[in-house]
């Protein structure tokens, strides 16, 4: 967001350092410059900045469903208090390393390598056919999110409802209420088909951008498909690759809809319950309607800062700033 | 190696990429497919190369049948306009890559490289990355390239296209003797006949998907077969005005209602029998005169070439390039004399448009 803004500023002095009349200029395209930037700048500060602010001030209070329903006098400001509960909480460290397993797992297996490998396949076959093949992979990320849980459950679960299981008794086997029995699986296969839709569309558009000279050449010089995939294809993805990575990494952070529909974080003590789902269910969803904002907001807060560290130390190790080019454009 | 091509087609759903191509290129020949852009030079460079395969016909290296053989089992060497250089791969990487898919020892390519670069004098460029090169150097990495594996084929497709018209020339003539040098068959393929004239032995000239002709640079210029070949070959283009060709006080006299002009016998008799013909002339073929038996033509245009100036002259309806001396001082609006040197007049035949005299 800031990166645009600051390189404009940095040509607008330049160019108002150079004559009074480019100065004159430069002030007028300067509130033009602003004026693109405010529907962004706007959307930004209110649905990112503000409740940013806000949840830090909540996680510092102890506000909650006994003291706000009855009595707001009742909610005091507590410090950081929330958050030495949150790190003697016996089950945080669970849920962290459910956290990051469930991250690294999704994201190395299906947003990045099964968004590879379709992207590959599809682009290696006749061009309609590869349309429709990625196609297919788009509908998980357009089904809403509800229904899609709702065919997945429908695999899922015990007979006779559960497809799975309709089968497995046909074939004489026992049947298991899949949920319970392997939750981790179906929690990472179900948010993993909808992450390779993303990764799907940035490595197809790069891998169809590769001039088609240099592929020929690859050919012509002696290699397989499969060699010049390894020796020419691949290298030239290493900044969508990276993409993906960064990006899919935040994004599998904090999302939690699809867990919170498949098996609410269980079965039994937070099994497949994951960060942003806690903070969801401490201050949201809480047993007996004991929402407990501000506790839930200290999670919150933690993923925040977790985000945003990594986002910073994503964009120093890919040197995130030489991938965006110099605009072309000359600023009058 | 010999290569054979036969009735070659390529067809991309509705559209003709190349229709019914016949070419047989001698083992060590240099040989320039010219074209203008869009005539299927590409496409046929490309099926030569294994990476389309032919809707139709065959092609052969040597008296192997290579229609169904994949390019890396065909040994050829390709230059690309665009240079198709990896980015991501050093000089070195570029020009390794094609030993490394055939697993040369480490050793022996580390030689090789070094010896192909020295011989297109990148030798200090190794390390380098394709960014980090100019134009020429590039193209000089994608020569090594090519060459390293020592191919028994060279096809060049524009080559040198993209650079600026200095380094072009010396490119020319370096890519030339080095084909020479390694005796490798080279089909080259290009949009300037300029270059196709001073590098080929033999030059296919291409037009809409069909061999136009396939002859030797001083056929093509001296005895075109086709009307378009003709027009095609020669910077100024040659000249055409519809004439008939008369038997007249024992010699032979083309004319029109505007020009009058004395036929070679031998030219002259070959287009007499065909009534209304088209009389092919080179500007440089035509000279402004002072005085003489001269066809009287007014100037349209006058473009300095530096060493000739280039006149657009109009007489009747007619509308020739002739160049002059630029000593002469002519304006545009000038009334010039012109002396038509017919030792070298081509006649075409209307309707189909190929040479009364080269058939
Ligand atoms: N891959 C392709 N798909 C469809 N049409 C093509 C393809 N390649 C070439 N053509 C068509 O075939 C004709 C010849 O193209 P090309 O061989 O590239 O011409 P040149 O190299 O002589 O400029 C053109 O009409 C072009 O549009
Ligand atoms: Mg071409």
């Amino acid at each position: 967001m800031t990166q645009p803004t600051t390189t404009l500023d940095d040509q607008f002095t330049a160019a108002e350092s150079r004559t009074r009349r480019s100065r004159k200029k430069s002030l007028s395209s300067n509130m033009a410059a602003y004026g693109f930037l405010a529907p962004a700048g706007f959307l930004v500060i209110t649905f990112f900045l503000v409740p940013v602010v806000i949840i830090f001030y909540l996680s510092m209070t102890n506000l909650s469903t006994s003291n706000f329903t009855t009595d707001l006098s009742a909610m005091q400001f507590v410090g950081l208090e929330n958050f030495r509960i949150l790190f003697n909480d016996q089950f945080a460290a669970k849920i962290f390393f459910n956290t990051v397993f469930y991250v690294l797992v999704t994201l190395s297996l299906f947003n990045v390598t099964l968004a590879l490998i379709v992207s590959l396949l599809s682009t290696h076959i006749e061009r309609r056919a590869g349309f429709a093949f990625r196609a297919i992979w788009i509908l998980p990320r357009i089904t809403a999110a509800t229904v899609y849980i709702m065919l997945w459950r429908r695999l899922a679960v015990e007979a006779p409802y559960g497809i799975i299981n309709q089968v497995n008794t046909l074939l004489g086997q026992t049947t298991y209420n899949y949920l319970d029995a392997r939750p981790w699986e179906f929690v990472i296969v179900v948010n993993g088909f909808i992450g390779v839709s993303f990764g799907m569309i940035i490595f197809t558009s790069a891998i169809e951008s590769i001039p088609k000279d240099l592929l020929n050449a690859s050919l012509v010089d002696g290699s397989t498909i499969l060699q010049r995939i390894r020796y020419v294809i691949l290298p030239l993805l290493r900044w969508p690759l990276l993409f993906v990575v960064t990006y899919q990494t935040l994004s599998l952070l904090t999302s939690f809809e699809q867990i919170l529909l498949l098996t609410d974080g269980g079965p039994g003590l937070y099994a497949t319950e994951v960060w942003s789902l806690t903070a969801y269910h401490r201050a949201l969803s809480n047993y007996f309607g004991n929402a407990q904002w501000g506790y839930g907001s200290a999670f919150a807060v933690v993923l925040v800062i977790i985000g945003v560290v990594l986002a910073v130390i994503y964009m120093r190790v890919f040197r995130f700033n030489e991938l965006v080019a110099e605009p072309k454009i000359e600023v009058l | 190696m010999e290569v054979k091509i036969e009735n070659l087609k390529k067809q991309f759903g509705q559209v003709i990429g190349v229709k019914d191509l016949d070419l047989n290129v001698r083992d060590g020949e240099f040989v320039a497919l010219l074209g203008p852009s869009g005539c299927g030079k590409t496409t046929t460079l490309l099926m030569l190369a294994g990476i389309y395969k032919p809707t139709d016909g065959t092609i052969r290296f040597g008296d192997r049948v290579v229609n169904q053989v994949q390019p890396r089992d065909r040994n050829i060497g390709m230059v690309f306009q665009s240079y198709a250089l990896y980015p991501h791969m050093t000089v070195f990487g570029n020009i390794s890559y094609p030993l490394k898919l055939k697993k040369v020892p480490k050793q022996e390519q580390m030689e090789r490289v070094e010896r192909v670069a020295n011989t297109m004098g990148i030798g200090g460029l190794l390390d380098r990355r394709p960014g980090q090169l100019s134009g020429g150097q590039q193209q000089r990495v994608a020569l090594g390239r090519a060459l390293v594996k020592e191919p028994d084929i060279l096809l060049f497709d524009e080559p040198l296209s993209n650079l600026d018209a200095r380094l072009r020339l010396t490119m020319r003539s370096e890519i030339k003797q080095l084909q020479n040098r390694l005796g490798i068959t080279a089909i080259y393929v290009t949009h300037d006949q300029v270059e196709a004239m001073t590098m080929a032995d033999r030059i296919a000239v291409m037009n809409q998907g069909v061999l136009q002709a396939f002859d030797t640079p001083e056929d093509l210029y001296d005895r075109p077969k086709t009307l378009f070949v003709a027009g095609f070959v020669g910077n100024p283009p040659m000249n055409f005005a519809d004439v008939s060709v008369m038997a007249e006080h024992g010699g032979f006299t083309a004319r029109n209602e505007s020009i009058r002009l004395q036929v070679p016998a031998e030219r002259g008799q070959k287009a007499a029998a065909a009534g209304k013909v088209r009389m092919g002339i080179r500007p440089e073929d035509i000279h402004v005169v002072d005085e003489g038996d001269a066809v009287t033509a007014e100037v349209v245009i006058v473009e300095p070439l530096g060493r000739d100036a280039m006149l657009d002259v109009r007489f009747g309806s007619d509308q020739f390039l002739v160049l002059a001396d630029p000593q002469k001082h002519i304006r545009a609006g000038d009334q010039v004399k012109l002396h038509f040197d017919m030792d070298s007049v081509q006649f075409f035949d209307l309707q189909s448009e190929r040479s009364l005299l080269w058939n």
